[in-house]
């Protein structure tokens, strides 16, 4: 009997594709006018970024993570998805980290302010892990509620999701304690499953939506056996036996709203550098902060939004103050807010264990280690009484 | 730590001078020796006011926070001063945050214990009464002249 | 699905042109705004407006009134932004969004008593939710205005607080920290105001706005008299981006300030605002 993994329920995989059936899914959302983006080897790691072909994917690469650490090492095949995840999430296409907002121009004693429109895309997103399939809609949440943010909702209605489940998770994954992986789902619309048998490369393929299924049905493919969804299972029931971390969530948002006052919050503040990579490197963090900007003449004004990061100080300016002006209360405000107030703004945790604080945290803060230290000495003894 | 130890304590308080070494020994059964690492919050506004300290040594902050203003020292006390008098009034709730700015060692009366012997000797509550109003008058005029802003007016140089 | 996006973006202001200009104090003022073009803005009292200053930046004002058919801000300068609007005069444009916000709710209140309480440029949301009231005096039972200043020539909205005072059905009183020689006012906390009016603690809904450490003072003493918590409703305020729920910048715990307030109950925010740097 297999254990369903990941919150979609296991069914038949429609389809086997090989490699040449992997191109083929390439060139024809090229030709469709899609713009390919996809896991490729950059500077020391596996980024995400335009890619051409099959050629362009990190074959035989895998990254080790621990707590500020991630090195590339040779795998001992030819996978080509045999990995966990980068630096780079799906957010920086979704939610790009600068965007022009509008345009105004003075003219005759007053200003006309001229939309920016939508741009970029379509983007069909080639490796998109559980975790991360996750984290998109947990930012569906915040942008494209009762005021939808046009360029978010022009790039998300139009991207084309192949999910990748994961084979390989990394020291500091933990997408099985969250929900969120190994098994990718649901919203996607084609999801592949790495199959490295001997010398069978192969990917078997669930469908997702009609236009998955339509893409599918104009690629060479095979129809899956039942041997093909035996090896699809065996990856994923593997994946999530081989967590480099959990976490405890049981009863976690009264945990953290209860421990505000808790001494492990001056302790992380003493390794804490305020650095702001574990925001940036989030896939769900979506704070932003506006800049407007005039040119020399003074007559012609733009409105920029930028990524943002509750560690600077003055991301919570006040009248002339900062509300958190130690890292103690930044830290505590950054962690409270992904695993406890998350789910009271939108009914789900904004943590989905892809552990990139983890490994791009220069320190090696580990959230898991966090909430852990935190729930093995909660309140009861703050007052300094001997 | 023995109550016997607690009376010996208390005798060197400034504080407590004046009264008798029997009413001393009554109030000793009220106390403990507390030590509060700096920075350590003491008590918070809002929490019950079930006790007050009288500072044996280090510097205790009293402060409020709001954040349009951050957190601001009403006032600081050191040695010899004490900490509270909110245990005396009802509702029993501290009104203003007190930390440690430095190392703190301190001796904790319980508020109701030191409550039930007051109004079990009156003479007692009236001394009690007497010393912690001293306290409060001298803070209060500290306070209003503070509101003239007297520094800020004046001379220009 | 996701639908296709709006024309106009959430972040996009239209453009508004300065009717008026009043100077409430030597830091303060009360400006009158039309549309260029399009619908005027419709506020609940308690809701603010996103208004930008050009090439400059964007703050959110609370609506501190309606006069003939503009929208009243009240803006004191401490900062760009604000310094920029508190210099315009008659005729110069703004770029402005809104509504938001959640307003008072005292419609949810009919019969209630009123007791309102604000601390310096506090009174400037207030005013609309007084006016209201004065205006439909039969839906309410008592009303009560009790506004605390540092010093008399620091009162905002001073001919306003006259005709108020006129009135035979409400009761309001002013006191300041500071005191010249010939004011006849009460001296000390806005507090200090509460025991000197008349209200039915049981079925009272108290509006507070002003500095933080205020609003607790007002709140507590309020409780310890016996209006609910939950009937208590404060004004706060975080550093604010968008408006609308996207910038993060406003999270007061689980609370975005500028979608679920900036009124909250004091009821769900009292423990968090104990906290430091929450």
């Amino acid at each position: 009997m297999h254990r369903s993994f990941g919150r979609k329920e296991k069914k038949l995989p429609e389809a086997v594709i090989d490699l040449e059936g992997l191109q083929a899914l390439l060139d024809s959302l090229t030709i469709r006018g899609y713009t390919v983006l996809g896991p490729t080897v950059r500077d020391g790691a596996i980024v995400y970024d335009e890619i051409a072909g099959v050629n362009d994917l990190p074959a035989g690469w895998t990254d080790e993570q621990d707590a500020a650490t991630y090195r590339l090492t040779r795998r001992d095949d030819s996978a080509l998805f045999g990995y966990a995840v980068g630096p780079h999430s799906w957010k920086k296409y979704l939610f790009p980290p600068q965007t022009l907002l509008w345009k105004a121009r003075r003219s005759s004693g007053a200003f006309e302010v001229e939309e920016a429109a939508p741009q970029g895309g379509p983007y069909a997103f080639l490796g998109v892990r559980g975790c991360e399939l996750a984290a998109i809609h947990i930012q569906d949440r915040v942008f494209l509620g009762e005021h939808p943010d046009p360029t978010y909702a022009d790039r998300r209605s139009n991207a084309f999701i192949i999910a990748v489940n994961c084979s390989t998770p990394a020291g500091t994954c933990f997408c099985v304690s969250m929900g969120t992986g190994p098994r990718a789902g649901p919203g996607f619309d084609l999801s592949l499953t790495e199959i490295l048998e001997g010398d069978r490369h192969a990917f078997t393929v669930d469908v997702g939506s009609e236009r998955g299924e339509e893409l599918l049905s104009a690629l060479p493919h095979m129809p899956a056996t039942t041997e093909d969804e035996r090896s699809a299972e065996a990856v994923i029931e593997r994946a999530a036996g081989a967590m480099g971390r959990s976490m405890d969530t049981d009863g976690i948002k009264e945990l953290l709203y209860g421990n505000r006052e808790h001494p492990r919050w001056d302790d992380v503040a003493q390794r804490c550098l305020s650095c702001t990579n574990c925001t940036l490197v989030c896939p769900t963090c979506f704070c932003s902060t506006v800049e407007d900007t005039t040119d020399l003449t003074g007559d012609n004004a733009e409105r920029w939004r930028s990524w943002d990061s509750c560690f600077t100080l003055d991301f919570s300016e006040l009248g002339g103050n900062n509300v958190r002006t130690t890292t103690r209360g930044r830290y505590r405000q950054w962690m409270t807010h992904k695993l406890a107030s998350w789910i009271d703004q939108f009914d789900t945790s904004g943590c989905v264990g892809c552990g990139r604080c983890i490994t791009w945290c220069p320190v090696g803060i580990d959230i898991t280690e966090e909430v852990a230290a935190i729930r093995e000495t909660q309140e009861g003894s703050r007052h300094g009484d001997t | 730590m023995a109550t016997r130890d607690i009376r010996e304590l208390l005798k060197e308080q400034a504080f407590f001078q004046g009264l008798g070494e029997e009413t001393i020994a009554f109030i000793s059964g009220c106390g403990s020796n507390v030590h509060f690492e700096a920075d350590r919050f003491i008590f918070h506004e809002g929490e019950p006011a079930d006790c007050f300290y009288v500072i044996r040594s280090g510097r205790v902050a009293l402060e409020v926070h709001g954040a349009d203003r951050g957190s601001l020292v009403l006032d600081i006390v050191g040695e010899g001063d004490i900490v509270g008098a909110s245990w005396l009034f009802p509702p029993y709730r501290w009104e203003f945050d007190a930390r440690a700015v430095e190392e703190v060692s301190a001796v904790r009366l319980d508020a109701t214990c030191l409550r039930a012997k007051c109004e079990e000797d009156p003479r007692l509550g009236y001394e009690m009464m007497k010393r912690v109003a001293e306290i409060m008058r001298r803070r209060m005029q500290s306070a209003r002249m503070r509101l003239l802003d007297l520094y800020g007016h004046g001379r220009a140089g | 699905m996701v639908g296709p996006a709006d024309m106009s973006g959430p972040m996009t202001p239209r453009i508004f042109r300065v009717a008026s200009k009043r100077r409430e104090t030597a830091d303060t003022v009360t400006l009158a705004f039309d549309p260029l073009e399009g619908p005027q803005i419709e506020l609940r009292p308690g809701q603010f407006d996103m208004l930008y200053a050009f090439g400059i930046g964007e703050v959110p004002i609370s609506m501190s009134g309606m006069s003939e058919g503009s929208v009243l801000h009240t803006v004191r300068a401490v900062g760009a932004v604000t310094r920029a609007i508190y210099d315009a005069g008659e005729g110069d444009v703004f770029g402005m969004r809104g509504p938001y916000g959640n307003g008072w709710g005292l419609e949810d209140h009919p019969g209630a008593d009123v007791l309102i309480v604000a601390g310096g440029i506090g009174l400037a949301p207030l005013r609309p939710a007084i006016e209201h009231v004065l205006a439909h005096r039969e839906l309410h039972g008592k009303l009560s205005v009790l506004i605390g200043a540092r010093s008399p020539e620091l009162l905002i909205f001073q001919d306003d607080i006259a005709r108020w005072q006129a009135r035979l059905d409400a009761q309001v009183r002013v006191t300041i920290d500071v005191a010249p020689s010939e004011w006849r006012g009460a001296v000390g906390l806005v507090t200090e105001l509460i025991p000197r009016v008349s209200f039915d603690p049981g079925r009272t809904v108290a509006l507070v706005c002003g500095p933080e450490i205020m609003m607790r003072a007002v709140a507590t003493d309020l409780m310890d008299l016996g209006v609910a918590s939950d009937q208590i409703r404060i004004s706060m305020e975080r550093n604010m981006k968008c408006a609308i729920g996207h910038c993060g910048h406003c999270q007061f715990g689980p609370e975005f300030v500028c979608k679920d307030g900036p009124i909250f109950p004091y009821e769900r925010v009292e423990s968090l605002m104990r906290v430091r740097e929450v």
